[in-house]
């Protein structure tokens, strides 16, 4: 290299000629904004697995004691005439509720706990157990007069005695009628003769909602049947909706200002905050329509609206992934363009439709907003009977179920509501899972 | 295509299949105060007679009874809880809109308790005027109607802590604010001379009271919109602040909140149901009368509430905090006659 060959556009004088290998200022300083970027980049990954793992921490410590309860086990006989009082009475749950503290009370005197304790004490440690206990004497009348061990709920404040969320010290000296000190020396002793301890909580995955009063008995069982009753209306009107829609724009539609409007509004469909959709919602399928206030159905359709853009635009996508070779190679054979399109385009465009599907379908199982407006966030405790009426008739959603419990004044129902996320979670990262051993094994590159 | 397509055709045809289908469940929606008792009753419905148990969706008084006022039919609510009595204008837009007979039924009492954290500064003691002069928006310094001027508790009254000013209450779609802003704002008003000051200065009466019942709205008060759970959450959060909560709620949380007794006297279910707690406010909820007979179990269900096994001194309404209202007989004879608003009255 001579002189005359160095840049000199900066109309500085010469610059002194280095050897390669020898880092002037600049490349210096160009390596060094490098290096800042990469550790910028690591910050960031960083900070992110940061809040995913506070995420998931909150989300485990709080959630994981909602699939453990205390229980109260106890051997209760009923005769035929105590079913009879109680059936006659307005309340029946509370007779047998009265029944079963009556009989608790002497099991624990036969045990030898020579604590003194009332019919009041025992009922503030059990939960509400008369609809439990009414429910089964009616299924298995049989059953009457003849000793049958129950497993029962223990109140919320023994629940969170057990778990060690609730102790002497959240008790003031005289304390409520929720509770008082010297129950925690009952419990103490009840759990050492072996009558309230702590099981495994399959209410919590098969029940039903319950009122305030009975945290103990509520499960998120219906409100996931209804997430998927909604499910199943979205997947049966979005995948073929949204399937044809963007088959017609992508292969058959003329490429004019029209389809170019249709086009951008399928994308801004896309963005619209979910809330508007459950105003539409009411509006056209509950006041206009008709449909019944609080049903699966009418969340399916809302939710199918809201889906339809993320399929349309995914299955687009992976339409025109699919190269332009393979058309012209089955149109060049004599195939009409229908044929190419059922027979070789979309087979091999399916991998990222399901995808897409399956992506849209766990943010729609994931979305609360449009359900507040179509009367699914509520108080909502039943099994449908059958599956046309579970869809017709009231349930409630996943999310829904979980913003209900953590808007209840009762600790454990807070608690509930961490183990609704973790179920809900683990449904939501199934269809993921899914989604990605679908797209593993049916992927094609070209 | 076509066989996805004639799928779809399908499923349309079952959507609107469905519409003749009619409910056989109570529908019921407002005040967030009143659902925790509804669901109660309604989970009790469920178990104890052969009618499905009720659906109950939260949302508000007003909400609720707007709701209430969409018209008469399957697709409308049957029921609207309010923690607070209807108001003429809703009458009247019910009216408007068809639903001509409502049936009212009070089903309680409520307390309403101002807490703080338990470990918190100690806030034992308030007075109506306490809290006007704390979150007034114009308040009465020095004989003079000023903007509000205090930033701390012990402003206001030298023997609350001298902390910032931090309240929590309920937002304008609650009716408990309602009752806060007539019982604790306005008395304060009225105790502190506020009001005689501003109406003095040539303001109507109705213009004083509204100017009484501002909040001031430099952040020292903010409106939870949300449940009990949102407020405990931002008390949680601030040691030095004071929240509005219903009495079922603070005695649920008697763990986290202590409690503060208004003008004297400690909130108790039996303080309430004397009259001698200051701030309480009946439960309501309104029927269609239109619905009864229509929609399966909705008159059981009204008699069912207010049975005196349930709403009764010693039920589990009266277990979970509703203070029991002395005239519960009436009110079961109200139903049973399908007396609406306006007959007898």
């Amino acid at each position: 290299m001579t002189d005359a060959s160095m840049p000199t556009a900066t109309g500085t004088p010469e610059r002194k000629v280095k050897s390669l290998t020898e880092i002037d200022a600049r490349t210096a300083k160009r390596n060094a904004a490098e290096k800042r970027f990469k550790l910028y980049g690591m910050a960031a990954v960083v900070t992110g697995l940061l809040f995913l793992v506070m995420l998931v921490t909150a989300i485990l410590t709080n959630g994981l004691p909602a699939f453990k309860r205390a229980v109260v086990e106890v051997e209760f006989t009923l005769t035929q005439d105590q079913f009879d009082a109680a059936e006659s009475k307005l309340l029946k749950t509370a007779e047998y509720n009265t029944l079963f503290i009556t009989a608790l009370s002497e099991t624990l005197r036969e045990r030898g706990i020579d604590r003194e304790f009332d019919a009041a004490a025992v009922d503030r440690l059990l939960g509400s157990v008369g609809g439990t206990i009414r429910a089964f004497y009616r299924e298995n009348p049989d059953q009457i007069d003849q000793p049958v061990a129950f497993e029962l709920a223990a109140s919320s404040r023994v629940d969170r005695y057990l778990k060690g969320t609730f102790g002497r010290d959240d008790v003031t000296e005289e304390g409520n009628r929720f509770f008082i000190n010297a129950d925690f020396d009952l419990v103490d002793d009840m759990r050492d003769a072996g009558l309230i301890r702590s099981a495994f909580n399959w209410v919590f995955l098969t029940g039903v909602d319950t009122g305030v009063d009975n945290p103990g008995g509520a499960g998120i069982g219906a409100s996931v049947l209804g997430s998927f009753l909604m499910m199943f209306v979205v997947l049966i009107l979005a995948l073929p909706i949204g399937v044809a829609a963007s088959i017609y724009l992508e292969e058959f539609a003329p490429k004019n200002r029209f389809t170019d409007l249709i086009e951008v509004n399928i994308s801004n469909l896309a963005a619209v905050p979910s809330i508007v959709f459950g105003i539409l919602g009411l509006a056209v399928f509950i006041q206009f329509m008709h449909l019944p206030q609080s049903a699966p159905l009418v969340g399916g359709l809302v939710l199918t609206l809201m889906t339809l853009p993320t399929i349309i635009i995914s299955t687009r996508a992976s339409l025109k992934a699919v190269p332009p070779s393979i058309r012209g190679a089955a149109l060049g054979i004599g195939a009409s363009k229908m044929q190419t399109v059922f027979h070789h385009v979309l087979p091999l465009a399916m991998p990222g439709i399901l995808t897409g599907t399956i992506i849209g379908l766990a943010q729609a199982l994931g979305e609360t907003a449009p359900l507040l407006l179509i009367g699914m966030v509520g108080f909502v405790a039943r099994y449908p009977d059958s599956f046309v009426g579970g869809l017709e008739g009231p349930n409630s959603a996943m999310p829904a179920q979980i913003y209900n419990w953590a808007a209840r004044s009762d600790a454990v129902f807070t608690e509930k509501a961490w183990g609704g996320i973790i179920v809900l979670l683990v449904f939501l990262l199934a269809m993921n899972l899914v989604a990605i051993l679908l797209r593993r094994k049916f992927e094609r590159r070209w | 295509m076509s066989v996805k397509l004639s799928i779809s055709v399908l499923a349309i045809a079952a959507v609107s299949a469905t519409t003749a289908a009619a409910r056989d469940n109570v529908q019921i929606a407002g005040s967030s105060t009143v659902l925790p008792y509804a669901s109660i009753v309604a989970e009790a419905f469920g178990e104890n007679t052969e009618f499905p148990t009720p659906v109950v969706e939260s949302g508000g008084s007003s909400a609720g009874l707007k709701r209430f006022c969409e018209g008469v039919g399957e697709n409308t609510i049957d029921i609207a809880n309010a923690s607070r009595a209807i108001r003429e204008n809703e009458i009247k837009a019910c009216a408007d809109a068809g639903v001509t007979d409502i049936i009212e039924v009070r089903i309680g009492y409520d307390g309403i308790v101002f807490a703080s954290q338990t470990n918190g500064p100690a806030f034992t003691a308030f007075e109506p005027t306490d809290w006007f002069n704390a979150i007034g928006e114009r308040v009465l310094v020095d004989g003079a109607i000023v903007d509000n001027p205090h930033t701390q508790w012990a402003d206001v009254n030298a023997a609350l802590p001298a902390v910032e000013i931090a309240a929590f209450i309920p937002g304008t779609k609650h009716g408990t604010r309602e009752v806060f802003e007539e019982k604790v704002l306005l008395k304060g008003c009225e105790d502190s001379g506020a009001l005689q000051a501003m109406l003095d200065s040539g303001m109507s009466e109705d213009d004083a009271e509204h100017a009484c019942m501002s909040v001031r709205t430099d952040g020292r008060s903010v409106d939870i919109d949300g449940d009990y759970t949102e407020t405990l959450a931002r008390i949680d959060s601030n040691a030095n602040g004071v929240g509005v909560f219903g009495l079922a709620f603070y005695e649920n949380n008697t763990d986290k909140l202590k409690v503060a007794t208004m003008s004297g006297v400690a909130p108790t279910t039996d303080t309430i149901a004397s009259g001698e707690y200051p701030v309480s406010r009946p439960l309501f909820f309104y029927i269609k009368k239109a619905h009864i007979g229509v929609i399966p179990g909705l008159k059981e269900f009204a008699g069912f509430f207010v049975a005196d096994e349930l709403a009764g001194p010693s039920g589990p309404l009266a277990q979970y905090g509703l203070v029991s209202d002395p005239e519960l007989a009436t009110t079961q004879k109200m139903i049973a006659d399908e007396q609406t608003i306006g007959q007898n009255m």
